[in-house]
């Protein structure tokens, strides 16, 4: 099993291999999370530049975590007390950073696109951590981790993704990981927020919350956002809650057993009641622990990549 | 391939055995030892003497597992990624005696990045090395407590210790390097 790429863009790109030596790996941290020292030495010297163009704070927390866990320089670099105001290009503010010797950056932008953009032109790796509505692949990660930690597998299991499918990364890196490793995604969403060409992604598109919950392993609840379409694609929060909004009853047409997810933060009593998200069911907190185990997998794949090579492994 | 043979199965079983008794005798105190072995080939070792002192009635020995490939000083320099696997240390170190079991010693740097991660675990009350085959070439300060077997090799040749449970068999074999 190898990761030979110099950064992680995406899911879509990815052999089914790669996934799961991501995933085999971010296993393994999840012990150093439960350890009373919470530390290895494993990237001592390398920094790694956190470059947010988009607020965030449980994604870039759990990346900083990440980071130092692993003895790595961790920086926080935030847009809005940048050099972007003053007018310069995305390409200068990066080359600058790399001009410092960084060897990491964790890119999020609300550009789809702008993170490989960035990728192309440094020789820093980089990982994704969400651009624009394209992708958020260690969110997609951290998903199957918690999934597989739960059902013991991934082949065959039934998860519906139910929400603004458009307007989600989050859906499209989970809809990309989970189908090449064999999951049966079914979407579930208003036509407004289903994709005018939603056939590309080779998933059932259900007609109704009750076909979509109907038999689910998983059920993935994703975030209006009411801040932004929101207020445009839907009539009322009210409404959407009553026809797309995750309730006990609704659970109930799931598997007993069956898993409730969402990427955070939760609108509570819109796209997912409280007594669901805080039921046996759900899979919520577990994510965010794994998210840091995730993200530490991610560090450290690429940060002790540079396949000079040649000595034996013999070196006891 | 130039595989030259140089220990067996009976005598791997003899020698680990007289690693054990001499383990016992070195550690009289009343508080007794835990077993912690390095993955892949000396976990399997220390299990093993687990059974052994069972035999023995002392069957209430800890045992713990220890991956250090996130403490290796030549992480960058190895040419595959390496492959993680899970440490497992369910009981507290502080305060024990603890036998780190490996089966090759070589440069000192494996059991240097053990005893870092063994230390970020706790505070033992003492570590003691037990190396089933030391091939020498050290370059690091660090000798074991108990040798199964003194091996003279050049660094152009590899130790290869198969284990019935990962290889299929047992047995220790030298090979030239390629």
């Amino acid at each position: 099993m190898t990761y030979k790429r110099k950064d992680l863009l995406g899911m879509k790109d990815l052999t089914k291999e790669e996934i799961l030596y991501l995933l085999e790996t971010a296993q393994k941290f999840t012990e150093i999370n439960e350890r009373d020292v919470k530390k290895v030495p494993t990237l001592k010297g390398k920094t790694v530049i956190n470059l947010f163009f988009e607020p965030s704070t449980r994604t870039r927390t759990s990346f900083e975590i990440a980071g130092k866990r692993l003895s790595a320089d961790t920086i926080n670099f935030t847009a809005s007390s940048s050099s972007t105001t003053k007018g310069e290009t995305l390409i200068d503010t990066v080359k600058n950073m790399e001009a410092m010797k960084s060897d990491i950056f964790v890119v999020r932008h609300s550009y789809s696109g702008a993170v490989k953009y960035i990728a192309e032109h440094t020789d820093a790796k980089i990982i994704n951590a969400g651009d624009g509505l394209n992708e958020h692949p260690t969110q997609a990660l951290l998903d199957m981790l918690t999934i597989r930690q739960s059902k013991g597998r991934l082949e065959g299991l039934e998860v519906a993704i139910i929400g603004d499918i458009t307007h989600s990364r989050v859906a499209r890196s989970d809809v990309w990981a989970m189908t090449k490793l064999g999951v049966n995604v079914r979407l579930f969403g208003p036509t407004t927020m289903i994709p005018k060409h939603s056939h590309v992604f080779g998933c059932r598109v259900c007609k109704s919350m009750n076909e979509a919950v109907e038999g689910a392993d998983v059920i993935i609840m994703l975030r209006i956002q009411r801040e932004r379409q929101g207020k445009l694609l839907i009539p009322s929060t009210k409404e959407y809650a009553k026809y797309f909004g995750l309730t006990k009853d609704k659970l109930a047409l799931a598997k007993p057993d069956a898993l409730v997810m969402h990427p955070g933060p939760i609108n509570r009593g819109v796209e997912l009641m409280s007594n669901v998200a805080d039921s046996d069911n759900s899979g919520v907190l577990k994510q965010v622990t794994n998210g840091v185990a995730v993200r530490m997998a991610a560090l450290y794949i690429l940060g002790i990549g540079n396949n000079k090579g040649g000595i034996d492994e013999n070196a006891s | 391939m130039s595989a030259k043979e140089i220990m067996s199965k009976e005598e791997m079983a003899r020698t680990l055995n007289r690693m054990v008794f001499q383990i016992l005798e070195a550690i009289k105190t009343e508080d007794g030892f835990c077993l912690v072995g390095i993955r892949r080939g000396g976990a399997v070792l220390a299990k093993r003497m687990a059974d052994i002192l069972a035999k023995e009635g002392k069957k209430d020995i800890k045992i713990g597992y220890l991956d250090i490939t996130l403490y290796r000083d030549d992480l960058t320099s190895i040419h595959d990624y390496p492959v993680l696997q899970s440490t497992e240390i369910d009981f507290d170190i502080t305060g024990r005696n603890i036998v780190l079991v490996d089966d090759v010693i070589y440069t000192g740097r494996t059991i240097r990045a053990a005893l870092d991660a063994l230390i970020d675990y706790g505070r033992p009350k003492k570590i003691l090395l037990a190396a089933f085959i030391d091939r020498g070439h050290r370059e690091l300060p660090i000798q074991p407590d108990f040798t199964g077997k003194t091996v003279p090799t050049s660094r152009n040749e590899i130790v290869d210790v198969q284990l019935e449970e990962q290889a299929g068999c047992d047995c220790i074999l030298i090979n030239k390097k390629a």
